[in-house]
């Protein structure tokens, strides 16, 4: 599609912005909590790979390159947010997302307190916590669905030194989201249920 | 083989992307080891609760705003022609650095024409006789003139000597 792109077919483009609009914004959104910031980053994202439309060479895939790309700019304006934060007086009141993740006990029976929204953002929050390149790993084998080639090829590391990312990054979150995957056959099988 | 060896292909087990042989070493070591089969099951429970996290749909008004940009990067500016080109600028600036240098050189070291007329009067002033070949030929004459005994005049002599021929 991209090749088709570089010819000069407009159409392409929107097929491909069609496509793969959603699956950026969602990684972003992921990666910096923030629904502008991350609209702005995938425009920011689409425009490079437009830009860069007569120079592209199909030596990746595109998929592993437009994700470069965004992962590139993820990581820069998460790293210039938390600059910016820390320019911040001490005195300031604490953000909303700064507050740190509590973890319910078993006893408080969690499906009893927690709506799907506060899952969600329970879950959220577990996975911002991770490191930058853990959650990047993350964001792209479980949301993204890619083969471990092209994450290690986005990440810039080796397919061993992935998996090894991948399986720390994965025992953290077990860890801390321990009260919510106790309760997640339970949950599912609840969905369904008339109160 | 060890529980740490075993973690690192443990995801790709569970996903089903482990090539045969690290299959059957995992799929053993589970057999056996309690502990990372538990591990597993919890690896297994969390993807399920990870599939929870809701999909972040791009907002209303994405694409016509994206268009926007597009549109306006492909439309020429009125100023275009005067924004150069880095090459260009690059060149520029080096003869521009260069001149500037040049020109705040330390003016002593430069010859000037004055001087460089004078150097070329000492050059070519003996020119006519050293190139007579008359002269050069019968120069060895002067080998067989005595050689200078007398004293050398005093100053005042000198100066007496010059008044009498002015």
């Amino acid at each position: 599609m991209m090749l088709d792109v570089k010819a000069g077919d407009e159409a392409s483009f929107d097929l491909l912005l069609k496509k793969y609009r959603t699956p950026l914004v969602n990684f972003l959104y992921r990666m910096v909590r923030d629904s502008a910031t991350a609209e702005d980053l995938a425009q920011e994202v689409f425009l490079r790979v437009y830009r860069a439309r007569q120079k592209y060479s199909p030596s990746a895939k595109f998929t592993t390159w437009m994700f470069r790309i965004a992962t590139n700019l993820a990581l820069n304006s998460v790293r210039d947010n938390r600059h910016r934060r820390m320019q911040m007086s001490l005195d300031a009141p604490a953000e909303e997302d700064e507050t740190p993740i509590q973890v319910p006990t078993r006893e408080m029976r969690i499906d009893e307190h927690l709506v799907e929204r506060d899952r969600a953002q329970f879950i959220h929050k577990a996975i911002a916590a991770l490191p930058e390149k853990q959650r990047l790993a993350v964001l792209l084998h479980k949301y993204e669905e890619m083969d471990y080639g092209e994450i290690a090829k986005i990440l810039e590391c080796s397919e061993s030194a992935l998996k090894s990312l991948l399986f720390r990054a994965y025992e953290t979150l077990r860890v801390q989201l321990a009260p919510l995957v106790g309760q997640t056959v339970a949950h599912r099988a609840g969905e369904g249920r008339t109160p | 083989m060890k529980c740490v060896e075993v973690s690192k292909e443990l995801i790709a087990y569970l996903d089903r992307r482990a090539n045969s042989a690290d299959r059957a070493v995992v799929e053993a070591h589970l057999k056996d080891c309690a502990a990372c089969r538990a591990r597993a099951e919890d690896f297994r429970k969390l993807w399920n609760l990870l599939d929870e996290l809701p999909v972040h749909e791009p907002s209303f008004g994405f694409d016509a705003r994206l268009r926007q940009r597009i549109a306006a990067e492909g439309r020429p500016r009125w100023f275009a022609w005067l924004v150069p080109q880095p090459r260009l600028a690059f060149s520029v600036a080096l003869l521009v650095a260069l001149s500037v240098w040049m020109w705040r050189l330390p003016q002593e070291n430069i010859p000037t024409s004055a001087q460089s007329e004078e150097e070329q009067f000492q050059v070519i002033k003996d020119l006519g006789v050293l190139e007579n070949y008359d002269v050069l030929s019968k120069s060895d004459v002067l080998s067989e003139l005595p050689p200078m005994t007398a004293p050398q005049p005093a100053p005042e002599e000198k100066e007496s000597q010059k008044g009498d021929g002015g």
